[in-house]
């Protein structure tokens, strides 16, 4: 078990977030606002897609170390072996069967031929790809299909049967079904990816050969990672700042204005660009701490999310100033101070739970716009990693390769459809949150 | 009126204080120019001749902050914060590690960049608020459900992928226009035409959905309530009256991105091969270039300054309720 940095934090957001949820799932005043996201059905889908990226990339931040090889690897690499041993020599199309580009081949009579070789992997279990090949990719999608739709239709039964008894109304629901249905659609269109590439690279070779699937996969945990760590870095710095600048007033909020207004008036890309450039001398010169490249991968990994959150932290810290400065003002908060309650718990108890509105809706904005920044941020060589498998890394890979003839669009394809997937889920789910919770859209849906 | 432009201007100061200590912080102290020059030079086999000779080339063998072997005001200004940094409040940008002069560079490519920089953000403007307006005058329909909806899925797109895409379909398959390049005097035209593009489009989903809230704040006042019981037709309630008076925030939210528009974006040039000061910024980067990266920090600061200063002058122009106090 090798517990790498950004794995901890990872755990300790979902500890946290599993602990807020229970604390305050009873609570009467997120009732309604829970309800209303539960009525939507686009929120209820989007959220079963969630679901399914946060799985994949907590499966990919269980990492130990693999008996044979001796490298880190995750449960999700386990699990994806074959595809990750698989490899090819260079690029090949999705579902092909030849190589890419042309070689050198010995025939079986020992003459020499200029031609496409027959993959390695893709396809190798056929013996006469062009009569057998449509037949066979649709007999094995339809397969794979079929299984992974009797298997969710089992446990959908199963759930169904535990659940109906206690949440009626709920499972009765248009958005409940319309959930299930994307439960359905997700677990068996990837049980049929997942069967197929067993026997061909669903999505291609990258450049080096590799499963272009594969890679799409392992860079979810990227994207969730910036999306979520940057939040719980800037979370803390926003919210204390942003509470005392409101209620303190005075000099505390000169000071605290002054350092987000210095914050703000430096190009965000740009400090970025100077903080990673620092890290990169840094790792540099203190190369014998960071022995694995998966270590050195992940630390940069981490200072990214940190820089990220102290560049981005500053647009919730004004906000939740403002509301600050409205709240004290409120006749309950001075109703408590006349009363000689102590500032801290004013601040605590009266004060911070009025704000949370704000946080949560910003939470949930910020996400997406982290997920794309991060694909921005690779291209110009100031995000991740070049050796961590991201969505940025992936499309600097292939951009270059759209001049080729016939062009290499499966990298970038893949990418797009992941990135698209993940974006466009959580930008809906925001949209839901934000109309659930803010109170000035209370009134209608 | 005056009085209160300079109060602003002082106030920058402080600010731009912040910045250059900042940054001083994080190129100097964080790390030494010893790690700089090793980075330049190659990590492995550095003699410390070649680290010295480097340093001295570009005037990094200073003390940090204070000369003691110097006499006088030398003990000051005989430092690299002096040197390199309190230069830079003086525009007095130096020479980049490579020996280029900085402040030339900036010059002269600062005029590409607003190329392509301001018909981006004029096209932008003109085309998000036209499609606000009129989300706004078909709510609640339809139209307007399936224009959020398309706002959003646009919204979800990486820039990236307008980018790459624009440059395949536009320049590639249709061949309409080069994919990228760039020229001097009026023939750079052609090649600014896709980047303004594919500016305008990356930018839609997230303006039409910001530019609809405003609109429908304003659209629920009383003072709307109350054109539209004189008799007036939703048209003009919405030309006439709404517009209007949400130009201030949309007037006030352009203006403070007008000076950073010089900065230029740096994923557009680079991907279009333009001269600007964004692929600089790049190609700076790339190269490690710590000297560049250090004035377009500054630089980018004083921009931003002058546009909150530009902003709070402007609020003042345009809303009456404004008082300078």
């Amino acid at each position: 078990m090798v517990i790498l940095w950004t794995d901890a934090l990872i755990f300790l957001l979902l500890g946290l977030m599993l602990v807020l949820g229970l604390y305050l799932h009873q609570k009467e005043y997120m009732k309604r606002p829970l309800q209303q996201i539960g009525r939507s059905k686009v929120a209820m889908v989007s959220l079963v897609v969630l679901f399914f990226f946060m799985l994949v990339g907590l499966l990919d931040s269980v990492h130990f170390k693999s008996a044979k090889s001796n490298d880190i690897v995750s449960l999700l690499d386990v699990w994806a072996t074959p595809l990750r041993e698989q490899g090819e020599k260079t690029y090949s199309a999705p579902f092909a069967v030849y190589l890419y580009s042309k070689e050198m081949m010995t025939q079986a009579d020992g003459t020499q031929q200029w031609g496409y070789p027959r993959l390695q992997f893709g396809g190798a279990h056929l013996t006469d790809p062009e009569a057998q090949q449509t037949s066979d990719i649709t007999e094995k999608a339809l397969y794979g299909f079929a299984q992974g739709a009797g298997l969710v239709i089992f446990f959908l039964f199963l759930l169904w049967s535990v659940l109906l008894e206690q949440h009626k109304p709920f499972m009765n629901s248009s958005s409940a079904k319309a959930a299930w249905a994307m439960v359905f659609l997700i677990v068996s269109v990837n049980y049929a990816l997942i069967y197929l590439s067993g026997y061909y690279h669903v999505f291609g070779t990258d450049k080096v050969g590799e499963d272009v699937f594969y890679q799409a996969i392992k860079s979810i945990r990227t994207g969730l990672v910036i999306g979520t760590l940057t939040t719980l870095i800037m979370l803390p710095m926003a919210i204390i700042f942003g509470i005392l600048a409101g209620f303190f007033r005075g000099w505390v909020d000169d000071v605290i204005q002054y350092v987000y207004t210095t914050l703000n008036s430096i190009p965000s890309v740009l400090l970025i660009a100077a903080s990673i450039l620092m890290v990169q001398v840094y790792m540099a010169n203190h190369e014998e701490a960071y022995t694995s490249v998966i270590v050195r991968a992940d630390m940069r990994l981490l200072f990214l999310c940190l820089i990220l959150g102290v560049t981005s932290w500053t647009g919730l810290c004004r906000l939740l100033r403002a509301e600050t400065l409205k709240l004290r003002e409120m006749e309950y908060v001075q109703a408590a101070q006349a009363l000689g309650v102590r500032r801290r718990v004013i601040l605590l108890r009266h004060i911070l739970p009025n704000v949370m509105h704000i946080v949560l809706i910003s939470v949930v904005l910020d996400f997406s716009s982290l997920v794309l920044a991060e694909a921005v941020l690779s291209y110009i060589n100031i995000g991740v990693d070049p050796t961590t498998y991201s969505w940025g890394n992936m499309i600097n890979g292939a951009r270059l390769e759209m001049a080729r003839e016939p062009i290499v669009w499966w990298s970038l394809s893949a990418a797009f459809v992941f990135m698209f997937a993940l974006v466009l889920a959580a930008n809906l789910f925001a949209d839901t949150v934000r109309d659930a919770f803010d109170p000035r859209r209370g009134g209608y849906e | 009126m005056i009085q209160y432009i300079i109060r602003r201007f002082l106030y920058a100061f402080p600010l731009l204080m912040g910045v250059n200590i900042l940054t001083f912080v994080l190129f100097f102290i964080v790390n030494s120019p010893d790690d700089m020059a090793r980075m330049q030079l190659g990590q492995k086999h550095v003699t410390e001749q070649a680290v010295t000779n480097w340093k001295q080339q570009r005037g990094y063998d200073l003390p940090l902050l204070w000369n003691a072997k110097a006499d006088g005001e030398e003990k000051l200004t005989q430092t690299i914060f002096y040197q390199k940094s309190v230069g830079l409040f003086l525009f007095r940008f130096g020479v980049s590690d490579s020996g280029r002069n900085i402040a030339a560079d900036i010059a002269q490519r600062m005029w590409p960049s607003l190329a392509v920089a301001l018909p981006s953000l004029i096209v932008g403007l003109l085309v998000n608020i036209s499609f606000a307006l009129m989300m706004v005058l078909f709510r609640q329909t339809y139209l307007e459900r399936s224009g959020m909806v398309l706002c959003v899925i646009l919204m979800s797109v990486s820039s990236l992928f307008y980018i790459i895409g624009g440059q395949f379909f536009i320049g590639k398959l249709l061949k309409l226009v080069p994919i990228s390049g760039y020229d001097s005097g009026l023939s750079a035209v052609k090649f600014l035409i896709l980047p303004v593009l594919i500016g305008v489009c990356s930018g839609i989903g997230s303006g039409v959905r910001w530019y609809r809230t405003l609109f429908l704040e304003e659209v629920e006042k009383d003072y709307v309530r109350t054109a539209r019981a004189k008799g007036l037709s939703e048209n003009q309630t919405l030309f006439r009256h709404v517009l209007q008076n949400a130009m201030i925030p949309i007037l006030t939210g352009v203006v403070v991105v007008l000076p950073l528009l010089f900065m230029g974006s740096l994923i557009m040039e680079s991907f279009f091969s333009i001269p600007g000061l964004g692929s600089y910024t790049i190609d700076a980067i790339n190269s490690q270039d710590f000297a560049i990266v250090r004035a377009m920090v500054f630089l980018g600061s004083v921009l931003y300054v002058i546009g909150l200063l530009l902003t709070d002058i402007s609020y003042t122009l345009v809303d009456p309720r404004v008082r300078l106090s």
